[in-house]
C-alpha cells in the first residue's frame, strides 16, 4: 500500500496530479482510491488530494501518520501536512511561497524560516525550485506536471506507464508540453 | 468488463444512465454539483436541466415520474430542506416510472452553511434510504435504488457524503438496461392529495415501509462481515471504510439499506457479539435505533458527533491509538489559507465600498459570503438561499427607518432566482424600503461556473431565453431600478448612498462578469 498526499493552493492542479497518478496505478493493476475537496475550500484556499493504491484499498483518505509522500506544491502548505508523513515518508516541496489572504491583508505573517526548518527536522525532504522549468515549458500551469515528475522518480512505475496516462488525460495539444515538464520534473529528482 | 476511475458523483451519474433514468433534474449544490454535470456531459439521451431551485427540481422529476419515465432529482442536503414540502407529500402519491433522490450531506461543512443529517428525512418522510461507502456503490446502488421504487411505488434517496461525492475509486462500468417508458394512468386517487385521498394513501405508505423493513432484512445492502466475534461494529457509508481499515479483524455489520434499518439483522450481529459499537458520522441515527431494540451500544460517547470522521479519529476512539510522527511540532504560527474572493472579482469592488460606507450587510450564499472575511469584513446576517432580502426586511419591521437607511441585502444572480423573488415581493407588498443589490456575475460561480436562467444556455448547452432581472424586478413593483457595473467605483459608491437613503424599495444590479470566466 502507497499513499501519497498532494497539497497546493486552489488552482495550483492539484486534483489533476493525483488523477494522473490514480490511472497509473490502476493500469499496473492496483485497487486506488482518492479523496478531494471542491467548492468553497478551493477559492485560493488551500486544497489538498488523498491517493491511495495497493492490492485491496478501503479508506479514501489517508491516517494521520501513515502517507509514504507528501507533494507540496507551494511551501507553506506542506506545513499543514507534515503530520500526515509517516516516520521516514518523503516530503517533496515546491520552494514557491503564495501569500494567503490573512498575509496580504497585513493580519498575519509568512513565517521566514521554512526551507531551513524542514531541511532540519524532516529527515527526507526534498525542495525544489520549479521555476527554471516552468520558464522554459513556457508555462505556469504545468508545475503539477513538473512535481509528478519529481514524485515518479521514487515510485515503482516506468516511464511509459507515466507517459501513457499523462497523454490520456491532458488535452491533446498541451500533451507535449507536459510530457516535456513531466521529463524536467523527473531530471530534476534525480539530480537532488 | 471495462473499469474506469471515478468520482462518486460521476458513478451516481452512470449508475442512473445504466438504470435508463430519462430526465435528471437539480440544482447546483457543493457537493453534488457534478452529478448532474456529469450526466449533461457523458449521457445526452437523458433529458437533464438546472432548475431554478430544489423544490423546482424534485417537482419536475415527480412529474416525470407520473408521466411514466424513470427519474433523478440531485441536490445537496440543505437542497432538501428546499424541496422538503413536494418530499413529504410526494411520499404519499408515490412513483410510476422510478423516482431516485440523490443527496449529498456535508459532514464537516466544507462549503456548506450546516453539518446537518438528512437520514432523519427518510424516517420523517417515510422515505427508504440507501447509502454507499465508495464510488463502486454509488454506482450500484443508484441502480438499485430506481428498481425498488418502482418495486414499492415509493421515491428512493441516496444519500452520499462529501467523502463520496469527492472521492475516486475504480467502477466497472455495465451495460444500459432498457426501461421502456410507463404507461400514464389518469389516477387521482393516487396522484391528487386532497384529504380524501391522502387518508388512505397514508395507509398504503405504512404498509409499503414495512414491507420495505423486511426487505431491508433480506437486502445484501445489508452485509454481516463475521470476524472476531468480541467486538461487533455496525457503520455505515465511508466510515465503514475508516473500520475496516483499522479493525481488519473485528466483526462488521454494514448497514447500506438506512431506512427502514435492518431490525432483525441488527439483532442477530448484537447478540453474536461481546461488545457492541456504532461508528457513525453526524447524530446517533443508527445507535438510538439500536438501544431502542433494547442492546448495550458505545457509539457517541466515543465517535464525534460534530463534523467529518477520519480513519484516524476512528483509530483513535476504538484501539486508542495515536498518530505516529517523527517530525516535531514547529514553533511559529502557520497561517491559516482561507477561502477568499479572488483577484479581480466584480464583488470585490462592491463590498470595498459597502466596508466603507459602514452599512448593516445582509448577505446571502455565493462566493460573495466571503466578504464576510478580512479585509472586507462587510457581512453581518447569512442564514440560506434568499435569506438576505427577507432578513433585510425583519431588521426594517424591528429597528425602523433607521436600520433600512443604513443597510443593504446581497445577493447573487442565481441565489435570487432560486430564492429571492419572493421576498423581495414581501418587502414592496408589505411597504419596506430596503435596497437590495443583486450581485449578478453572470453565472452561478461559488459551486463552479454552472449556468442558470440569467446565463442564455441551458445545462445541455442549448441557447435559451435570458432573464431580465431588471424586467422583473420592475414587474414586482420596484420602481429605483439601477442596473450598473461595479467597476465603475466612484459610480457605484454615488448610487449605492441614493438608493440606500431612498425611503422606497431600490434594487441595484451589480453586472460583471465573474473574474474567472473567459
Amino acid at each position: 500500500m502507497k499513499n501519497v498526499i498532494f497539497a497546493g493552493v486552489g488552482g495550483q492542479g492539484v486534483i489533476l496530479a493525483s488523477k494522473i497518478l490514480m490511472e497509473v496505478a490502476m493500469n499496473a493493476g492496483y485497487d486506488v482510491k482518492e479523496s478531494e475537496v471542491h467548492g468553497m475550500a478551493q477559492r485560493g484556499g488551500s486544497v489538498d488530494c488523498h491517493v491511495r493504491y495497493g492490492e485491496k484499498v478501503y479508506s479514501p483518505l489517508i491516517e494521520r501518520g501513515t502517507a509514504d509522500y507528501v507533494v507540496s506544491f507551494e511551501l507553506l502548505e506542506i506545513m499543514r501536512k507534515l503530520d500526515f508523513l509517516r516516520p521516514g515518508g518523503k516530503a517533496i516541496i515546491n520552494k514557491l511561497q503564495i501569500n494567503p489572504a490573512p498575509v496580504e491583508a497585513g493580519l498575519a505573517t509568512y513565517p521566514g524560516d521554512l526551507d531551513q526548518w524542514l531541511r532540519s527536522n524532516v529527515k527526507d525532504v526534498t525542495i525544489v525550485d520549479a521555476e527554471p522549468v516552468l520558464s522554459e515549458v513556457k508555462s505556469k500551469r504545468a508545475l503539477n506536471i513538473v512535481m509528478l515528475g519529481i514524485l515518479s522518480h521514487y515510485l515503482e512505475f516506468s516511464l511509459d506507464q507515466w507517459t501513457a496516462a499523462i497523454r490520456g488525460m491532458v488535452k491533446e495539444k498541451f500533451v507535449d508540453m507536459n510530457l516535456f515538464a513531466f521529463e524536467k520534473g523527473r531530471a530534476l529528482a534525480s539530480q537532488q | 468488463m471495462q473499469k474506469k476511475v471515478m468520482l462518486g458523483n460521476e458513478a451516481i451519474a452512470r449508475g442512473a444512465y445504466e438504470a435508463d433514468c430519462r430526465v435528471a433534474v437539480g440544482y447546483p449544490g457543493t457537493p453534488s454539483t457534478e452529478i448532474l454535470e456529469t450526466i449533461a456531459r457523458d449521457y445526452r439521451n437523458i433529458k437533464s436541466q438546472w432548475s431554478p431551485n430544489e423544490k423546482v427540481a424534485l417537482e419536475v422529476v415527480a412529474g416525470s415520474s407520473v408521466a411514466g419515465a424513470r427519474s433523478m432529482a440531485a441536490m445537496k442536503h440543505v437542497g432538501l430542506n428546499v424541496a422538503a414540502d413536494p418530499l413529504f407529500t410526494f411520499s404519499y402519491t408515490g412513483v410510476n416510472g422510478a423516482m431516485v433522490i440523490i443527496n449529498a450531506d456535508d459532514p464537516g461543512a466544507w462549503s456548506s452553511q450546516n453539518e446537518q443529517d438528512n437520514r432523519h428525512y427518510a424516517r420523517a418522510a417515510k422515505i427508504p434510504m440507501i447509502e454507499p461507502s465508495s464510488p463502486a456503490e454509488a454506482k450500484e446502488f443508484t441502480k438499485i435504488a430506481f428498481d425498488i421504487s418502482e418495486q414499492f411505488d415509493r421515491p428512493v434517496i441516496v444519500r452520499i457524503t462529501t467523502r463520496i461525492a469527492h472521492s475516486q475509486g475504480i467502477v466497472e462500468l455495465g451495460d444500459k438496461k432498457d426501461v421502456p417508458l410507463k404507461d400514464f394512468e389518469r389516477n387521482p386517487k393516487k396522484y391528487v392529495m386532497i384529504p380524501a385521498h391522502a387518508r388512505p394513501r397514508h395507509r398504503f405508505i405504512e404498509e409499503q415501509m414495512e414491507k420495505l423493513r423486511e426487505f431491508s432484512n433480506k437486502s445484501e445492502l445489508n452485509r454481516i462481515e463475521w470476524g472476531d466475534k468480541k467486538r461487533g461494529i455496525i457503520t455505515n457509508g465511508v466510515a465503514y471504510h475508516y473500520v475496516k481499515e483499522v479493525c481488519p479483524d473485528d466483526s462488521v455489520l454494514k448497514i447500506g439499506f438506512t431506512w427502514p434499518l435492518p431490525d432483525e439483522r441488527i439483532k442477530e450481529f448484537a447478540e453474536a457479539v461481546d461488545e457492541l459499537y456504532v461508528v457513525e458520522e453526524c447524530d446517533p441515527f443508527i445507535e438510538e435505533h439500536v438501544k431502542a431494540l433494547g442492546f448495550k451500544v458505545t457509539g457517541k460517547e466515543i465517535i464525534p458527533l460534530l463534523g467529518e470522521l477520519t480513519p484516524e479519529i476512528v483509530d483513535m476512539a476504538l484501539n486508542r491509538k495515536k498518530p505516529l510522527s517523527d517530525i516535531p511540532a514547529y514553533s511559529d504560527t502557520v497561517p491559516g489559507r482561507p477561502p477568499a474572493l479572488c483577484k479581480g472579482c466584480p464583488h470585490g469592488f462592491v463590498f470595498e465600498i459597502l466596508a466603507k460606507l459602514d452599512v448593516v450587510v445582509n448577505g446571502d450564499i455565493g462566493c460573495y459570503t466571503l466578504a464576510v472575511l478580512p479585509p472586507y469584513s462587510a457581512m453581518h446576517s447569512q442564514g440560506c438561499m434568499g435569506a438576505s432580502i427577507s432578513m433585510h426586511h425583519g431588521f426594517e419591521l424591528a429597528r425602523g427607518d433607521e436600520m433600512a437607511r443604513n443597510s443593504v441585502a446581497v445577493i447573487g444572480d442565481s441565489t435570487f432566482i432560486h430564492s429571492g423573488i419572493t421576498p423581495l415581493i414581501d418587502i414592496v407588498y408589505n411597504k419596506g424600503t430596503g435596497t437590495v443589490i443583486i450581485l449578478d456575475n453572470r453565472v452561478t460561480a461559488m459551486t463552479g461556473h454552472q449556468d442558470n436562467p440569467a446565463t442564455g444556455k441551458t445545462l445541455m448547452g442549448e441557447d435559451t431565453h435570458e432573464l431580465d432581472f431588471v424586467a422583473l424586478v420592475k414587474a414586482i413593483g420596484v420602481r429605483r431600478v439601477v442596473k450598473i457595473d461595479p467597476k465603475n467605483v466612484e459610480e457605484f459608491e454615488r448610487v449605492v448612498r441614493e438608493e440606500v437613503a431612498a425611503p422606497e424599495p431600490s434594487v441595484i444590479i451589480s453586472t460583471r462578469k465573474c473574474i474567472l470566466m473567459k
